[in-house]
């Protein structure tokens, strides 16, 4: 086995590990986070840290990268031991890091926004020559007078990790990276990154994302609940086994009736030429959206953050009002200027994309949670007195129907876990029978048993003749439980496919944009 | 660091009753010693602002007379807070109310009528709400800063007050001082308690805790107000309108605020002069997070601070101390309330800072 | 009074109103643009008008006067920053507590200094230079307070535009986040920001007491802080716009003086009332493009930060 040396030829195994971690622990108040965890990497190697939302795998990296110190064990890099300090330390060290959650500067440039990455004043002379450099030479094209809130979600991975690159690192820790890419540019990432490696650096490559991973990493250590519980060759073993070893048990596939007849089911919602101007600073405007939906049916819709999802769920709500009152048609009423509460009286219901600040109120017990979206359609308000007894049974029914674990009603919000949470705010709108309902990204962020039952509990509605949106960025959970898809890119809707006639490939370019839908057809394409 | 806040997983019940008295009990140290510096005598700070009020019957209804419109601005902007609403403008809110119920009672002269107080009364709460609905139009409509709107305006009612009162409503038999004429029989407010300065506004601040605290706790409205103040995200998720909220809050404040006005002169005071209000307005900003934005707690708030009044008045005719000692004792008490309700939110954990142990 | 000596006279009472304003606004615009909201600008001020007041009164210099001032100003605001930054108060409650707080300190420390007279600051003298006619007690006859205030506004636009301490600083004020996840010391710059806020609306303060009128009285700023928190906002929270925003008031404070003097029949109370209801106008016009609003606030404006999470 030969010795390391800074540029290592590809695939070298040398005896000294470039990063070694032993028995690392770190403790929270709730939980374990991290629990004895060894693991090497070799320089070069592309190494998958895999686990499921809640495994552990931020923390261990943000120990890593020195935003917290272990309560136990020890960092080896390059053979010697090292205590990291700070991010200025592990760059120091020649660790770089793209977070999941971008720490971008929106109001900045491009250029700001890296300099901001960069340890010393040395690194900053002759910034702009440099970028444009290192974005050459990797096919990350960047403008660096940009400003960031501009960008594209992409190309705020590409300031991420174009501010890495030029520090040049030995290791570079990527952080579910592919979570807000189109299958493109996937792809473009990975040939990036598989250049790196064979140019010596180490990739740890975070992700729960089995497929990738197979594809790209050549060695995986997989979390679950904070310890290690295997190492392997990702490329020898399948998918599935992968996930049993995330997960800890076998997972089934969600089971979704198949609907009697798509012609003769009634269409419940109907959304016809919707175009909305978005009141976002940086928003995008819905452009002509018009699609059906029929009772039994799920239709999802797919496309990478920043799209027009969020002003699409606004819009379909109620809390932005459409361009007229038939844009959107719940049972063959016309709602697109009334708000949500008119809309909930009506049979719809809707799940937000984000818990906390808008599903849900943090610091609220989860019977005034409950009370939240069902004050009027469960009668939990009467003579404008709230009936506290009936809104605290309400709350139990949710608790108890979809398994949410708590202290209780009287439980403040904040306490649960995002899986709960979750599972308590999809219940609360399911429990109160609507006939349309809508979720954005049922399931990000969300430990995988949760993510199972919310999926299975939103095709249990569908069959019980309700219509179901779901807007996701993750293809394969559309791929898996919609009956229809359809894609949204920059504000406009490409048709809705039947999902067993339409390929990943297909729907990638929809979310690039690549093909611009034509807004006339609206009816599902039939089975 | 030596120390590390962390969250808990709920609010700590003891903490909420805690935080504001040991708030009290900082402020009456930080007193003491502010005391002993001027050289005063040490136990002077806890008598003075504690104790001497109190101690007689004259006493306790005085504190009654200063809490009512502490009390009464308190509770409104509580639920105002509680939105998000920062009506700071009570002051000027207040100079409304006073001025429009006044006119009011002015107008009258010295006829005597059943209909003279409700009018003056109701006038007043017009007033009030009048001069805080051009902040929530300016809030809702042009999304202008409440904040800096309502202040701007009490620093306009206080010159049109003094406009007013030196001007077209002096007292021409006022030997040309800035005052109007005392208000007649009909138009000053019945004294409840006799013998004591007790009128009808301390009734008035008691029922409106009442009514607040209804709609606080016990109605949709309420619900909406917080929720709008914790998450406005979810309030519009869940159909509440913001604007209405909004307008309700501002009005709300204004309209108590005003009635604690028109209470004020045609009380205690008996005319219109250029300083109708002691800085009410602003001293019941304080009232209500003493009291925790709650209503049953505001008033209880409004009582220790009409304790502080009182001893500020104490100390200056006992001790010599200036005017200005009340505000510095107010401020203080705020600063220390607002760092004791970290105790609610937060556990205080020390961090020692442990070398990470395992394999060399 | 001819055409020019009537100009020379308004553009320097309007000089000396827009000061305060100017130095006190180019302070907190710092402090906000590292994402901290310190209402308590007119409490700052007035500590800085009675503190700089006594201390030149009893030492005879200015300059120490003005120096303690700032440091009067900062002592201030550490107990805000104390307070909103370590110990996470909501930071809209203490910037008022502690305006509540100034006002009756200010009042209690100066009780025993009004009506005592005392010299205006001196202004400068450069032969030659400062005799010339219009131009010549404009630009060079002025106080030391008054091309501090200019010298304050350059150097702050550049700090934030060219230095990498300033784009760190903005940085906190737009993902305090972000800028932990990088290792910045969010806390720490906000700290700084706020107590810099401080020192300059101490000095603000002090122009009040040391040159606008030589004297201490009680709340004898009169909402001029408020102000220059609206002229923050109204600048967009950059350099350049605040000068004219500064300016523009400073104006209008003087015009109330000279509409009387026009012989325009109008109560002086309903004139005095101009800057106030200007400054609602100005708010309104800036804060009713909200878009241009959004773009421009720092993000974490008033927003606390919990390293811990």
């Amino acid at each position: 086995m030969t010795q390391n040396n800074g540029n290592g030829a590809p695939g070298a195994r040398g005896d000294t590990p470039l990063l070694a971690l032993q028995g690392i622990s770190k403790r929270f108040p709730m939980t374990i986070a991290n629990d004895g965890i060894s693991l090497a990497i070799q320089p070069g190697e592309i190494h998958a840290l895999l686990g499921e939302n809640g495994a552990g795998k931020s923390t261990l990296v943000k120990i890593i990268y020195g935003v917290l110190h272990p309560d136990e064990g020890a960092i080896r890099w390059k053979g010697a031991p090292v205590s990291i300090a700070n991010p200025a330390a592990a760059r120091a060290l020649g660790i770089g890091m793209v977070f999941q959650h971008f720490s971008v500067f929106e109001a900045l440039t491009v250029a700001e926004n890296i300099a901001l990455g960069l340890n010393d004043k040395q690194q900053r002379k002759g910034l702009r020559d440099r970028i444009a450099k290192v974005s050459e030479d990797y096919g990350l094209r960047l403008d660096p007078d940009a400003t960031v809130h501009h960008l594209s979600v992409g190309e705020r991975q590409r300031v991420e990790i174009v501010r890495c690159l030029l520090q040049n690192p030995k290791l570079l820790i990527m952080d579910e990276p592919t979570s807000v890419l189109t299958p493109q540019e996937i792809e473009r990432l990975f040939t990036t990154l598989r250049r790196l490696a064979a140019e010596g650096c180490a990739i740890l490559y975070i992700s729960h994302k089995l497929e990738e991973i197979r594809s790209l990493c050549e060695r995986a250590t997989i979390l679950r609940q904070g310890k290690v519980v295997a190492e392997c060759d990702p490329r020898q073993e399948t998918a599935k086994h992968l996930a049993e070893l995330m997960i800890g048990t076998t997972i089934r596939p969600p089971y979704h009736l198949q609907e009697e007849s798509a012609e003769t089911a009634p269409a419940r919602l109907e959304v016809d030429h919707l175009s909305v101007k978005s009141d976002r600073a940086f928003g995008v405007d819905l452009n002509q959206i018009s699609f059906t939906v029929s009772a039994g049916e799920v239709l999802g819709i797919a496309g990478i953050a920043g799209n027009g999802q969020t002003e699409l769920m606004a819009a379909l709500s109620g809390e932005t009002p459409a361009n007229r009152a038939e844009a959107i048609i719940i049972d063959s009423r016309p709602v697109g200027l009334l708000g949500p509460a008119e809309r909930r009286q009506r049979g719809a219901g809707f799940v937000p994309e984000e818990r906390h600040g808008h599903g849900a109120v943090k610091d609220m017990t989860l019977g005034e949670n409950a009370l939240l979206s069902a004050y009027r359609t469960k009668g939990l308000v009467r003579g404008g007195l709230i009936d506290m007894g009936s809104t605290m049974r309400f709350a139990a029914e949710i608790i108890k129907g979809f398994a949410v674990r708590s202290d209780g009603p009287a439980a403040e919000a904040r306490s649960l876990s995002g899986g709960n949470l979750q599972r308590f705010i999809v219940g609360r709108e399911i429990l109160q029978s609507p006939g349309v309902l809508v979720v954005a990204q049922p399931t990000w962020g969300v430990d995988a048993g949760a993510a199972a039952s919310i999926r299975q509990a939103l095709l249990d509605l569908a069959d019980k003749g309700a219509a179901v949106v779901v807007i996701s960025q993750d293809l394969d959970e559309l791929m898996e439980m919609a009956d229809h898809i359809a894609v949204i890119a920059n504000g406009r809707l490409s048709p809705p496919r039947a999902v067993d006639q339409v390929t990943v490939a297909e729907l990638g370019l929809l979310m690039g944009g690549i093909e611009a839908p034509s807004p006339e057809r609206r009816d599902a394409v039939p089975a | 660091m030596p120390f590390r806040l962390e969250a808990r997983g709920r609010h700590s019940p003891i903490w909420t009753w805690a935080s504001p008295v040991l708030a009290i009990v900082a402020t009456l140290i930080v007193s003491t010693a502010l005391f002993a510096a001027m050289g005063k005598p040490a136990g002077a700070a806890l008598y003075t602002f504690v104790v001497a009020p109190i101690s007689s019957m004259n006493g306790i209804a005085e504190l009654g007379v200063k809490a009512a419109p502490l009390v009464l601005i308190g509770v409104g902007l509580a639920i105002g807070f509680r939105a998000n609403v920062w009506n700071i403008g009570a002051e000027g809110q207040l100079i409304l109310g006073a001025i429009a119920g006044g006119g009011i009672g002015l107008w009258a002269g010295d006829a005597t009528g059943f209909w003279i107080l409700p009018a003056m009364i109701l006038g007043g709460a017009l007033g009030g709400a009048f001069w805080a609905a051009i902040p929530a139009l300016l809030k809702t409509r042009f999304n202008a800063s409440e904040i800096l709107t309502s202040l701007m305006l009490t620093y306009v009612a206080q010159l049109l007050l003094i406009y007013l009162v030196v001007g077209p409503w002096k007292d021409p038999e006022g030997y040309g001082f800035p005052q109007t004429r005392l208000f007649g029989e009909g138009a000053t407010m019945p004294i409840l308690i006799s013998g004591t300065r007790v009128h009808l506004g301390v009734l008035a601040a008691l029922i409106a805790v009442a009514v607040c605290w209804l709609i606080y706790a016990k109605t949709l409205l309420g619900f909406q107000l917080r929720v709008l103040g914790q998450a406005p995200r979810a309030a519009a998720y869940a159909g509440f309108s913001g604007e209405g909220l909004t307008w309700f809050a501002l009005l709300l404040g204004g309209a108590l605020a005003g009635l604690a006005g028109v209470f004020e002169v045609a009380g205690p005071i008996g005319q219109l002069t250029p300083a109708v209000s002691p800085g009410y307005g602003f001293t019941a900003i304080i009232v209500a997070f003493l009291g925790r934005l709650n209503p049953i707690g505001v008033l209880l708030g409004g009582i220790v601070l009409a304790l502080s009044y009182l001893g500020g008045e104490q100390a200056q005719i006992a001790l010599g101390l200036p005017k200005a000692i009340t505000g510095i004792y107010q401020g203080v008490l705020l600063f220390f309330l607002l760092g004791a309700d970290l105790l609610v939110h937060y556990r205080i954990r020390l961090v020692r800072r442990v070398p990470a142990r395992g394999a060399a | 009074m001819n055409g020019f000596e009537l100009f020379t006279s308004v553009a320097l009472s309007v000089i000396s109103a827009s000061t305060p304003l100017l130095l006190a606004a180019t302070g907190e615009l710092v402090t906000e643009k590292s994402g901290v909201l310190n209402l308590g600008v007119e409490g700052m001020m007035l500590v800085g008008a009675v503190i700089g007041f006594a201390v030149t009164l009893g030492s005879g210099s200015a300059t120490l006067g003005i120096v303690a001032a700032a440091l009067a100003g900062t002592a201030m605001a550490l107990v805000f920053a104390v307070l909103t930054l370590t110990l996470l108060t909501n930071q809209v409650a203490t910037g008022l507590a502690l305006t509540i707080f100034g006002i009756g300190l200010s009042a209690l420390v100066g009780a025993g200094f009004v009506g005592q007279p005392l010299q205006p600051l001196p202004k400068l003298v450069l032969p030659g230079l400062s005799t010339l006619p219009v131009i010549g007690p404009i630009l060079f006859g002025q106080d030391a307070l008054v091309y501090l205030s200019f010298a304050a506004l350059i150097g702050v636009s550049w700090f934030l535009r060219k230095t990498h301490a300033g784009l760190v600083l903005r940085a906190v004020g737009d993902s305090h986040d972000a800028a932990h996840a990088i290792g910045y010391g969010v806390i720490k710059v906000r700290y700084l920001a706020t107590l810099f806020g401080g020192a300059m609306c101490g000095i603000a303060g002090a122009y009040f007491s040391l040159a606008y009128t030589p004297m201490w009285a009680e709340n004898m700023t009169s909402g001029r802080g408020w102000i220059a928190l609206a002229l923050v906002v109204f600048a967009a929270w950059r350099p350049a716009r605040l000068l004219l925003g500064a300016y523009l008031f400073g104006g209008i404070t003087i015009l109330q003086l000279h509409i009387q003097g026009f012989g325009i029949a109008i109560p002086s109370q309903f004139v005095s009332m101009l800057p106030y209801l200007a400054t609602i106008v100005v708010l309104v016009a800036i804060s009713s493009d909200r878009t241009r609003v959004r773009l421009n606030t720092p993000a974490c404006l008033g927003r606390a930060f919990n390293a811990a999470g």
